[in-house]
């Protein structure tokens, strides 16, 4: 464990012989690949699955480069180690130059069965979390802020019944982190020569764990998102989701060696692997950061002031703070604004019709995201979804909970989805010709998950005509991060440049936030669209059926 | 077009050979759960009265789905190991908001002198400020209707030392004293309880009980020589799996 890495050539026909030696029905999932829907591996909608003892013959034609992944697909074998990593050459003169690769994959495991930690979670949804507000916590406050303050901060939270502490469904408690299959004991390591270009091809397999990953003393250079290439760009820090990939670019300069460094968002525990001009040599394993509390951003509700530092980047989102540190948009005086007006706003590129906030506007245009209200539908409503977003944010420019406050405090620069911009021109130029918005909803108590408050056993398929594109939007009424991936078509994800969109498989939705990406929907057939986080999978999912009528008949 | 031919075969070796292939539209399993939430001994305060051995139980068990489930609920107490009073309770549970349940069935009593049978109606949830609430209207022989609100609150000085505070109200319609059941405002069970989460499943507890009767309850208790009132020191486990 990890599965053997495949590599492959692009424009390579591939046959692969999977032969099932379980004891249970299984499958393998090419997560990323484009291809025949037959191919994608999904019991139930791509075919039967595979009997134990028995094969599948799988056959198609590789139409892309870059790094992606394989999993079972079946039942919950991803937290019982059947993934691997798929590397492919690019037919043409690679983009990005470099001396040697890595894979660096990165996975949780536990003792437990996965049917037993779903079960626990049912009963006791809290069962994993040893980080929840204490009487201390409590006292703190109060001494702090006083009793009436304290009394005010805590209302939302008791009046919701919900934890601020709710980070991580499945934590460090059962689960020991791995990367390539090493525990942070063991330590994978990875060899280099001084003055090497090194391509880290970061993957995401774990089970239920988003990690923040850094290598202390390397810049990273972003090459690639989900195996597709971006326009590079430098920095210290970045949030992966379940079943994303980066490929980044280190360029140590000395002999020295270097932690690679995975977290886990909740920060109950982390990976981590070496980098070493000289197996001899380990590099400092540096400390965990705090763990995230959650605010009253991220349940989506609008905000109260600029009185929360962390809370805040959001709220301007589309205007560019790169250059910013949230230290000095403290000192702003925003104190008569409402924020939500400054959405949409843009200083460098949008143009002003792109401020429609106060018309009912036809469709956004292309790049740019939603402009259409945010509705909940009767669905939403019953003891099956336990909040809703009412004022969600784009999530676009937040790098996530918990490393909001990254860049003030420790100079790292954080990934911003804001900051993927396709290396190639957009393909597919036209505008979509309409907008699907799903809600992302569940009971955290109950442990129910669902997509507009229907979990996937009692959902119609979403109907997409063949050839059409397509807005998704996507609003996170939960306070969990979920990582929403869409079988055989591209997420092409709005991140404010219509002639550059960025590719990706897999987009995470922050807590309380929106997001919109466009699909063009040129591949028949039935295809699974669902939350890569294993035990919200069953009810948080979808089949999207591309046919010529779209599904009219 | 080239073409390249790869042969891969995926030998997948199962690391938990226990794991059960669940297709994944199983988002909604059929679960059970028993809850022992107080397994104690007790002695009285009250030295003089410290002659006997108290025990009590207080426990659930559930089966079912998301929403849908089939509850068991008992309790009662044992004094010199017979058993003085004891309650069971089935009910059928139907989740109707986010945190809350409707829960209607059947309630038995069992006394050593008279068993007394109910229809249940009640309510159990999560209310606002992390009360943990079960409340039910039961409908019992002869025209009486009793009243019992539960709350309870945990209060976590560490992640696995929790102090939880409880509190049982009795009302009942009218006097029934073959049951020593009076109209009005009957009992009230305090209890704090500190406890510690050896694992989650498991915990050890020490605390406090305090019960008083009042009204035509206590009155008809009276004058059949019972007590109206006790405090007594706990200590036992709290156990779910």
């Amino acid at each position: 464990m990890p599965g053997p890495i495949l590599r492959w050539r692009e424009g390579d026909d591939i046959t692969l012989r999977v032969r099932n030696h379980l004891a249970h029905d299984s499958s393998i999932h090419w997560h990323g690949m484009i291809l025949p829907a037959e191919m994608d591996g999904v019991p139930g909608m791509s075919f039967a699955g595979i009997k134990p003892g028995e094969y599948f013959d799988y056959a198609f034609k590789v139409q892309q480069s870059g790094t992606y992944w394989y999993h079972s697909h079946s039942g919950f074998q991803e937290q019982t180690g059947v993934y691997g990593a798929i590397v492919i050459e690019p037919k043409e003169p690679d983009p990005v130059a470099y001396d040697r690769d890595y894979v660096v994959q990165l996975s949780d495991w536990s003792d437990e069965a996965p049917e037993d930690i779903y079960a626990k979670l049912k009963k006791r949804g809290d069962y994993y979390n040893f980080n929840e507000r204490t009487a201390g916590d409590l006292w703190r406050d109060i001494k702090e802020k006083g009793l009436s303050q304290t009394w005010s901060d805590r209302r939302m939270w008791n009046q919701m019944r919900m934890s601020e502490r709710d980070i991580a469904d499945v934590t460090a408690y059962t689960y020991t982190y791995l990367m390539n299959g090493a525990t942070p004991d063991q330590g994978w390591t990875g060899l280099f020569k001084r003055g090497e270009k090194i391509r880290l091809r970061f993957i995401n397999s774990a089970a239920m764990t988003i990690f923040d990953v850094r290598i202390p003393g390397l810049k990273m250079t972003v090459v690639a998102a989900d195996g597709q290439n971006v326009e590079p760009f430098t920095i210290d820090e970045f949030r992966i989701g379940v079943a994303e990939t980066y490929d980044v670019i280190v360029e140590p300069s000395d002999d020295s060696a270097y932690c690679v460094f995975a977290q886990s968002i909740d920060r109950s525990g982390f990976t981590r692997g070496t980098l070493s001009a000289n197996p001899a040599l380990s590099a400092a394993i540096p400390n965990m950061d705090p763990a995230p509390v959650l605010s009253h951003r991220d349940m989506g509700m609008a905000m109260a002031g600029m009185s929360h530092g962390d809370q805040n980047m959001g709220g301007m989102a589309g205007m560019d703070h790169s250059q910013h540190t949230m230290g000095s948009m403290k000192e702003m005086d925003h104190s008569g604004h409402d924020m939500s007006n400054m959405k949409g706003m843009d200083h460098s590129q949008h143009d002003m019709a792109a401020m429609s906030m106060a018309m009912p506007a036809p469709l956004g245009k292309a790049g740019f995201g939603s402009n259409n209200e945010i509705t909940h539908v009767k669905t939403e409503f019953g003891p099956q979804v336990d909040a809703r977003a009412d004022s969600p944010q784009s999530g676009l420019d937040d790098p996530g909970i918990g490393l909001r406050s990254h860049q003030q405090l420790y100079g790292r620069k954080v990934l911003r989805y804001s900051q993927l911009r396709n290396l190639h021109p957009t393909e597919d130029r036209r505008e979509p010709s309409r907008e699907i918005q799903l809600h992302l909803t569940g009971n955290m108590h109950r442990y129910m998950w669902s997509v507009n408050g229907v979990p996937f056993a009692d959902a119609e398929p979403l109907a997409l005509s063949f050839g059409e594109r397509v807005r998704i939007t996507l609003v996170n009424d939960s306070m969990m991060t979920h990582p929403i991936h869409l079988h055989g078509v591209w997420s092409e994800l709005e991140t404010g440049d219509p002639e550059y969109i960025p590719r990706k498989h897999t987009i995470m939705v922050q807590p309380g936030s929106k997001i919109s990406y466009l699909v063009t929907a040129d591949a028949m057939g039935r295809w699974a669209y669902h939350c890569h986080l294993l035990y919200h999978m069953p009810g948080m999912m979808r089949e999207v059926r591309i046919s010529h009528d779209g599904g009219a008949a | 077009m080239k073409m390249t031919k790869h042969r891969f075969t995926a030998s997948i070796l199962c690391m938990a050979a226990n794991n059960i292939s669940l297709a994944h539209e199983a988002a909604d399993p059929l679960i059970s759960m028993v809850s022992i939430n107080q397994l104690e001994q007790r002695l009285n305060h009250d030295a003089q009265s410290n002659d006997r051995d108290i025990s009590n139980w207080n426990a659930e068990v559930w089966l079912g789905k998301n929403l849908d489930k089939l509850w068991l609920k008992t309790e009662g107490e044992f004094v010199d190991g017979q058993r003085e009073e004891s309650e069971l309770q089935v009910l059928y549970s139907r989740a109707i908001a986010p945190y809350w349940d409707l829960q209607t069935g059947w309630r038995g009593d069992f006394n050593p002198e008279q068993n007394q049978h109910w229809f249940a109606v009640g309510l159990q949830g999560l209310a606002p400020y992390f009360f943990e609430i079960d409340s039910a209207l039961f409908f019992g022989e002869g025209g009486q209707t009793a009243l019992r609100i539960d709350a309870e609150y945990e209060l976590m000085f560490t992640q696995k030392l929790i102090l939880s505070p409880e509190l049982e109200t009795t009302l009942y319609s009218r006097n029934a004293p073959k049951y020593e059941q009076g109209s009005g405002l009957a009992k009230i069970d305090a209890g704090l309880r500190l406890r510690y989460e050896i694992r989650r499943e498991f915990a050890p507890y020490i605390g406090i009980n305090w019960a008083k009767k009042y009204g035509n309850t206590a009155d008809i208790s009276r004058r059949n020589g019972g007590d109206i009132e006790a405090l007594q020191w706990v200590a036992g486990i709290r156990a779910w799996f």
